[in-house]
C-alpha cells in the first residue's frame, strides 16, 4: 500500500506538471512534449488502479498517435515558432480565463466533498455511489478479457457505433484537408495578400 | 452524509483528476493557438478518465473502465477532425490565432 501511495505521488506530480507545461509553454512543440509526460503520467494511475489494458492503450494511443499527429501537424504546418505570451490581445482574457477555470474547478471540488461516502457490508467506504451487482470485476481473470465481454456482448451496438465513428472521422478528414486546387483560394482575406 | 476521508488514497485521485481538470479548462480559456487549446482538451478529457477508473475500482465495477474504452475511441476521432480542420485554416493563414475564426466561412 506504501508502495501504491509512493507511485501515486510520482505520477500525479508529472500529469500536473506536464499539464502546466502545455498550458505554460509559448512553444506548441513543447506543449506537446509535455502532453506526453501528462498522459504517461495518466497510464501510470491506470496501472495502480489495476486497470492494464486501458495503461496500454493509453500509452499507444494517446502518448503514442494523437500525439505523434500533434507534432507531424505542428511540424508540416511550420507552426513551431515560439509566441510571444507577453502581449495580451484581449484585455482581461487571462485574468477572466484563469477565475472561471478556478470557479469550476472549486464547483467539482465542492461537488467531490459533499458528495459523501458508502460503506458496504464489509465496512469499506466507498467514495460515492453503490458497488457493482451486475458486473463486479473479477481479480482472477486479466482486465482484458472481462473487458472484451462486456464490449462484445452488453455494448456491441455502441462498439459498432464507434467503428462507424472512426470511419466518418476519416472520411472527414480527407475531405477537409484535400488540396482542391490553387484557384480555390480565396484572395481577399487580410492574411492572404502577401501571397 | 459523511465526507470524504482524505486519508483514503482514492479521494487523492479524485482531488489530482479535479485539478488537472481545471488546468485543462484554464488553458483552453486562457490560450489562443488552437494547437494548444487542442491538447488543453486532451487534458480534460484524461481528467475525466482518471475519475472513471478511479470509480470503477472503488466500487468495482467494469463499467467504468468500459465508458475510459469510449471516450479514448471518441477522443481519437475527435483529434483527427480537429487537427484537420486547424490545417484547413492554418493553410490559408499561417499566422492564425483562435480570434481570427470569428467567421467561419469557407
Amino acid at each position: 500500500m506504501i508502495v501504491d501511495t509512493l507511485v501515486f505521488i510520482v505520477a500525479a506530480v508529472i500529469v500536473l506538471g506536464g499539464a502546466l507545461g502545455v498550458v505554460t509553454n509559448n512553444n506548441p512543440v513543447r506543449a506537446a512534449l509535455s502532453l506526453v509526460a501528462s498522459l504517461f503520467g495518466v497510464a501510470v494511475l491506470f496501472v495502480i488502479k489495476e486497470a492494464h489494458f486501458l495503461a496500454f492503450v493509453q500509452v499507444v494511443v494517446y502518448a503514442g498517435a494523437v500525439v505523434v499527429l500533434f507534432l507531424f501537424v505542428i511540424m508540416l504546418l511550420g507552426v513551431d515558432r515560439a509566441e510571444n505570451l507577453s502581449v495580451e490581445p484581449l484585455v482581461g482574457q487571462r485574468a477572466a480565463g484563469v477565475a472561471v477555470a478556478g470557479l469550476i474547478g472549486l464547483f467539482v471540488l465542492g461537488g467531490l466533498f459533499l458528495s459523501g461516502g458508502t460503506t458496504d457490508e464489509a465496512g469499506d467506504v466507498a467514495l460515492t455511489g453503490q458497488r457493482a451487482i451486475t458486473q463486479p470485476i473479477n481479480d482472477d481473470e486479466p482486465d482484458v478479457n472481462q473487458l472484451a465481454d462486456d464490449l462484445f456482448t452488453r455494448n456491441v451496438l455502441a462498439f459498432e457505433a464507434t467503428a462507424l465513428l472512426l470511419t466518418i472521422a476519416t472520411v472527414g478528414a480527407v475531405v477537409l484537408v484535400r488540396n482542391r486546387g490553387a484557384e480555390d483560394l480565396v484572395v481577399d482575406e487580410p492574411g492572404q495578400a502577401a501571397r | 452524509m459523511e465526507a470524504i476521508d482524505l486519508g483514503d488514497i482514492d479521494a487523492w485521485y479524485l482531488i489530482l483528476s479535479a485539478a488537472l481538470f481545471t488546468i485543462g479548462l484554464g488553458g483552453l480559456l486562457t490560450r489562443r493557438n488552437p494547437l494548444v487549446m487542442f491538447m488543453c482538451v486532451e487534458l480534460m478529457l484524461n481528467a475525466v478518465n482518471i475519475t472513471f477508473v478511479t470509480f470503477s475500482t472503488a466500487l468495482d465495477d467494469l463499467a467504468g473502465q468500459t465508458a475510459v474504452f469510449f471516450v479514448l475511441v471518441v477522443a481519437a476521432a475527435e483529434v483527427v477532425v480537429g487537427l484537420s480542420i486547424v490545417v484547413a485554416v492554418l493553410r490559408r493563414r499561417p499566422d492564425m490565432t483562435a480570434d481570427d475564426l470569428t467567421t467561419l466561412r469557407g
